[in-house]
């Protein structure tokens, strides 16, 4: 881990990384795309509105995977003060709330045609609204201060408080009478999805998280840049007589 | 109707379905633009402040 | 080193108590956290006359009976133990048939008939294509999930 925490190694292996995760993403997203909308069944009850399915699944895994990490990454940073965690989580949050925006948007199109409403009211809905504003929340707060340093900590903090949320999330179709249904991939019995349906879906679920990656190492990239160029102009504004001068 | 069109029409779920796809797409592709953008602009403001340096494009 | 391990204390220990804390609140708001009631719930439950509530299940087979202009419905909301009357007035889903779960939102009136304003269809977490789902009904290896509210409880 605290290999990893090295800014510039991160970078040596970023760059090996990122054109496999690419390419498998690109793969991965056609081959889904292919099989979920030409190569696979309609549902016996839903119909063709299950290929919604393929697309607001992943979103949705995506949704809770990265903001575990954002707040795996930001216990690191509070405990460890690994500046790289700081940065990993704050270049993610943007991704994840794409994500789960996705995940409420396409769930609402499912949700009209099969439960007949857009939106309601129950345990799994609000609580995954609730993380979309968590994550608004976490992006505004790292920005709200002057203090760099700051910012970063108190936005750690609420990325640890909001994390109570993401097994409520998992498990409140199973706690608590909820219109929307109980998992169907991730369950003890194993999947009550039809492997033509599974296949689709995992392949979505690969390349919306090899996507994640690539993305991600990209985001880190830029951050470390930006860092890099703060330093360099902090050294010439005071290197330069004119600002000195002032 | 022809294949095209039957298919396009998703049973009567096209309205549902094709939305849910453009969604998901725009919001990859807005994602990958800017950040790809963002590190463009990076790297070109570090070439202004160090030519020299390995991580300027 | 100290200080690590003292931050990592204190990290882990805030998590605990966050943990618990919202253990607590979740259990003390179970009431309103349950999006429907079954049938079975509302024999213990005390509900108000004008009150709306949701009631959820599955619709008895055999129990769906539409009026004679089609616009009102009259069916049986089961969670395979006790049922309740359900009599609604306006658009269904697709979905909605005999053996289908569904939520409907209304009140309870005098006579024991729930009056629904709104029905909704439940889905299930089964995903198969129609082949499939017919040939296991045809060689008897269907099985009808039991319904999520005797799971629940």
């Amino acid at each position: 881990m605290s290999r990893l925490a090295n800014p510039n190694r991160f970078q040596k292996l970023s760059r090996r990384v990122l054109p496999w995760a690419a390419g498998l993403a690109g793969l991965c997203l056609l081959a889904g795309l292919g099989l979920g909308l030409f190569f696979s069944p309609g549902d016996y009850q839903q119909g063709e509105s299950v290929r919604i399915m393929y697309v607001h699944v992943p979103a949705a895994w995506m949704a809770l995977g990265v903001y575990t990490l954002i707040a795996l990454a930001s216990g690191l940073f509070l405990v460890w003060k690994y500046p790289l965690a700081d940065i990993v989580a704050r270049a993610a949050a943007p991704l994840g709330a794409g994500f789960t925006l996705l995940t409420l948007v396409t769930g609402s199109l499912w949700g009209k045609p099969t439960w007949g409403t857009w939106w309601v009211w129950d345990a799994r809905l609000t609580s995954v609204l609730i993380l979309f504003f968590l994550y608004l929340g976490y992006i505004a707060l790292q920005n709200a201060f002057d203090d760099g340093a700051r910012g970063a900590k108190s936005a750690a903090v609420l990325a640890l408080i909001g994390f109570v949320n993401v097994p409520i999330i998992k498990w409140s179709v199973e706690w608590w009478h909820t219109l929307h249904q109980p998992a169907s991939v991730i369950r003890l019995d194993g999947p009550s999805i039809h492997v033509s349906m599974l296949a689709p879906l995992l392949l979505m679920a690969a390349g919306f998280a090899a996507f994640f990656t690539a993305l991600l190492l990209i985001r880190v990239r830029s951050a470390l840049l930006a860092r890099k160029i703060r330093a360099l102009r902090l050294v010439q504004a005071a290197a330069d007589p004119h600002i000195r001068g002032r | 109707m022809s294949e095209i069109e039957n298919f396009l029409a998703m049973d009567g779920h096209g309205a549902f379905v094709w939305p849910a796809y453009g969604f998901a797409f725009l919001v990859l592709g807005v994602l990958l633009l800017w950040s790809l953008r963002e590190l463009r602009s990076h790297e070109r403001s570090l070439h202004k402040l160090r030519p020299q340096d390995p991580d300027a494009a | 080193m100290t200080r690590k391990r003292r931050r990592l204390v204190f990290v882990l220990s805030g998590l605990t108590a966050l943990g618990l804390a919202a253990l607590l609140i979740l259990s003390a708001l179970e009431e309103n956290l349950v999006f429907f009631y079954s049938p079975s719930d509302l024999q213990t439950k005390t509900i108000g006359a004008e009150e709306r509530i949701r009631i959820g299940g599955l619709v008895e087979e055999e129990s769906l009976t539409r009026s004679s202009d089609g616009l009102e419905v009259n069916f049986r909301v089961t969670d395979l133990r006790t049922s309740l009357a359900v009599r609604y007035r306006g658009l269904l889903p697709d979905l909605f048939r005999e053996g289908q779960g569904i939520v409907a939102e209304g009140h309870l009136q005098a006579d024991g008939v729930f009056l629904a304003s709104e029905v909704l269809a439940k889905h299930d977490e089964t995903y198969m294509p129609p082949e499939v789902a017919r040939a296991l009904k045809k060689s008897g290896h269907w099985q009808e999930d039991p319904p999520e509210e005797s799971e629940a409880e």
